[in-house]
């Protein structure tokens, strides 16, 4: 019986302390110390907040960069429901999404050839709000956002060069390209005159 | 791609063996009640525990006292996180209006977070309540990895101690691990991800336009805090559907090896406490060392199979090799800023800890890829293993393996002086046992009925493996899954949660009786015919039974799954 009351007893001790006061505590210094990532790392544009550095959004005209494939909720890219496709390696439906997706590349990037299209860019990444695409992603795309927007593609591939993050001390992660940032960069005035 | 993979896993192991060592000799200044740095700070708060709750700090246990308050402690806890749960729609901090989480799937999410699996059935974002996050969730992180550390020190000192009746105190060794090792680690590093961009916040989901003119909805929360006793505590339960692949939970490079680290630190830095309280600190770099051995044996095939890929993908004329533009390889499941290193690096560092977070979908690895994850949790994740789990299955096999030396020479096995008897191995083989038992026969039924066939979403032979896959971690408490199999139903709520508990607790309660049959005996001073357990050959002897054990126990299933579905991807069939 004791044993029992000081179970109970311990159990409330230790919920307050890493329930409560630890959390809170971890909130309190976040807010002073991080108050932009704290609170998700939202990026302004003209006034008002077009999304969050870390999470991925879709673009689909041509003026714009496009991200991954997504299976985050029915349209990709729902930011309030994350996931995978969860597809097997000998799933036909695998072969067929990606088959689909890299007919979209192609048709959207004419004079490319399927060795070119990264892997990346036709697999559905395993949170659907991936923010970021290979360096090769990027530049399959430039001739087709230099056209859109009027740009040259040397601009444009200048843009990108200046938006690609590098492995961290050369060794951790792989080299990426933040799509909303890189998009946010080419809306930006006075791109067009580099 | 081959130097960076060497460099990545080397790099990697070498912080890990160096945070390991102070680590190790502090938890074990720490449970032997000799002065740590933070005890100006801690002592006062842990008086105040021991007085409001009625703890004699002085009196100790014996294995069946510990037993029984750690299976009361937990049992309590469980029923919290239940009721939290059912009751988060009349609970604060819940600006999402999320309703009660429903009887089944309470009652799997609070078998899952007690036993220091956290499979989940659901998904974070549309599911819990900030509260049920903090309150609930992350505090079962917390306790439920310092109860697995309290148990690994009890362990400990049933090997090493001599004519002794006791164990230590529960409840000084859960509090102490919970005030001296995990709480001060994770504040420092919850800040730190916080820095390179992990939200902590309990502000509504985000309404946004988006560039392109979209509605996006994001969701928010107090992430960081969650986080990081999920990496350090080896729990795995993310805050979010996508767990570590999420950019939210883990936005950088950084974060990711942080959280690499965070997995294997404590586990690797038992083997030094052990060693430190056995007297012989290579005694635990023994341990250390088989486990690294380990290790290494699976993230080498990983990284290989991921990154040759699937070759359904070569026929269309994709190029899957790593260039200075793209990964290449398996990329499917995956984040552009992991690619293929990164990502089959953590499969297996969660699968060799009971971690089970992950920064990829395992059920999109190529078969071969999710063999490594699938194997590693049947050896019984004792390479570095969940906090405190690891050490003790370490520990069993290490009995296991002088008992089988012994047998081989003709004389009565010892293990740090103490002779392995009947009883002993009745335990330790109880411990082995076990965990197939409920593995294989629960995945039989799966596959025998209607209602576990209807959760498989990979037909073909990786819908055997995705069962398969589920009941293993669950029995390992991982909590890591083939995460396409439709798991939030009746049938797999229930059967995985009583997996779950058995796998749990049917597993401590004979590595205590163990613990306390050891501690009564006497201990005779090395000789000339003593098997060394410090050195290289015991090193390769460990890891041959270990291999040798979990292969005639797991190598049929894993035959019709895995090798199965390798074997048809390479001849290009599909399902």
């Amino acid at each position: 019986m004791r044993t029992l009351t000081t179970a109970i007893a311990m159990t409330i001790a230790l919920l307050l302390l890493t329930g409560i006061v630890y959390p809170l505590v971890v909130w309190g210094v976040a807010q002073v110390l991080f108050p932009w990532q704290a609170n998700g790392s939202l990026v302004m544009s003209d006034g008002h907040v077009v999304g969050s550095k870390l999470i991925g959004q879709n673009f689909a005209a041509a003026r714009y960069f496009h991200p991954r494939p997504s299976a985050a909720g029915d349209q990709g890219y729902d930011a309030s429901n994350s996931g995978g496709s969860n597809l097997g390696p000998t799933n036909r439906k695998l072969i067929e999404t990606s088959k689909a997706a890299l007919h979209k590349v192609l048709a959207e990037n004419p004079g490319t050839s399927p060795a070119q299209v990264p892997m990346d860019l036709i697999t559905a990444s395993g949170s659907g709000l991936d923010p970021e695409i290979s360096p090769a992603a990027a530049a399959l795309q430039v001739a087709r956002v230099a056209k859109a927007r009027g740009l040259s593609a040397a601009t444009v591939r200048g843009v990108v060069g200046a938006n690609t993050q590098p492995r961290l001390a050369g060794i951790f992660g792989e080299p990426r390209v933040n799509v909303l940032e890189l998009n946010l960069a080419l809306a930006r005035p006075g791109t067009a005159a580099h | 791609m081959f130097w960076n993979a060497v460099l990545q896993v080397g790099i990697f192991l070498a912080i890990v063996t160096a945070v390991s060592v102070p680590l190790g000799l502090y938890m074990a200044r720490v449970f032997a009640h000799e002065p740590a740095f933070l005890d100006p700070l801690l002592e006062p708060i842990e008086r105040l525990i021991y007085r409001v709750c009625r703890v004699r700090p002085g009196a100790e246990m014996t294995w069946a006292e510990y037993a029984v308050s750690m299976l009361l402690f937990s049992m309590i806890g469980m029923l919290v996180l239940y009721a939290m749960q059912r009751l988060q729609a009349l609970l604060p901090l819940n600006p999402q209006k999320f309703a009660g989480v429903a009887p089944d799937l309470a009652f799997n999410t609070a078998a899952s977070f007690t036993t220091n699996t956290n499979w989940q059935a659901y998904g974070g974002e549309t599911t819990m309540s900030y509260l049920t996050q903090m309150a609930g969730l992350a505090f079962h992180n917390f306790v439920s990895a310092a109860a697995g550390i309290a148990i690994a020190i009890a362990v400990i000192r049933g090997f090493v101690r001599r004519n002794a009746k006791t164990l230590g105190n529960f409840w000084v060794d859960l509090t102490r691990a919970a005030l001296w090792v995990l709480l001060p680690i994770a504040l420092v590093f919850a800040l730190v991800l916080v820095w390179q961009g992990v939200p902590d916040n309990f502000n509504p989901y985000v309404h946004v336009k988006t560039l392109a003119g979209a509605e996006q909805l994001i969701a928010e929360g107090p992430v960081a805090s969650q986080e990081i006793i999920k990496e350090l505590g080896t729990n795995g339960g993310g805050f979010f559907n996508a767990n570590s692949s999420h950019p939210y939970e883990n936005p950088t490079p950084l974060t990711d090896l942080l959280e690499l680290v965070a997995m294997f630190a404590i586990g690797a830095g038992l083997t030094h406490t052990f060693g430190q309280m056995a007297g012989d600190r290579r005694q635990g770099w023994a341990l250390f060392g088989a486990m690294a051995l380990l290790f290494l044996l699976g993230v080498t095939p990983a990284i290989w199979s991921e990154q040759r890929g699937n070759p359904q993908f070569a026929a269309l004329g994709l190029n899957q090799s790593a260039t200075a533009g793209q990964a290449g390889g398996n990329m499917e499941g995956k984040e552009t800023r992991f690619g293929i290193i990164d990502s089959a690096l953590w499969a297996t560092v969660t699968t060799d800890t009971s971690c089970g977070a992950v920064n990829s979908m395992h059920d999109s690895f190529t078969p071969l890829g999710g063999l490594v994850a699938l194997v590693n949790m049947q050896i019984g994740e004792i390479i570095f293993g969940g906090v405190g789990s690891g050490l003790y299955g370490m520990l069993v096999m290490a009995v296991l393996a002088v008992f089988i030396a012994g047998l081989m020479v003709g004389r009565t096995p010892e293990y740090l002086g103490k002779k392995i008897e009947g009883r002993e191995m009745k335990l330790a083989m109880l411990f082995i046992l076990m965990f197939p038992a409920v593995i294989l026969l629960p995945a039989a039924v799966a596959v025998a009925t209607k209602a576990g066939l209807a959760g498989i979403t990979n037909p073909g032979p990786h819908g055997f493996s995705q069962i398969l896959y589920a009941y293993t971690e669950a029995a390992a408490n991982n909590g890591s899954a083939f995460a396409g199999l439709n798991a939030n139903t009746f049938f797999y709520n229930t059967t995985l949660a009583f997996v779950m508990l058995f796998g749990r607790f049917m597993m401590k309660i004979p590595v205590l009786a163990l613990a306390g049959s050891l501690a009564a005996k006497k201990a005779a001073p090395p000789s000339a015919g003593t098997f060394p357990t410090n050195g290289a050959i015991f090193v390769v002897l460990l890891i041959g039974v270990i291999l040798i054990v979990a292969a005639l126990t797991f190598f049929p299933a894993d035959a019709l799954g895995p090798i199965v579905e390798h074997l048809a991807m390479m001849q290009g069939k599909l399902y």
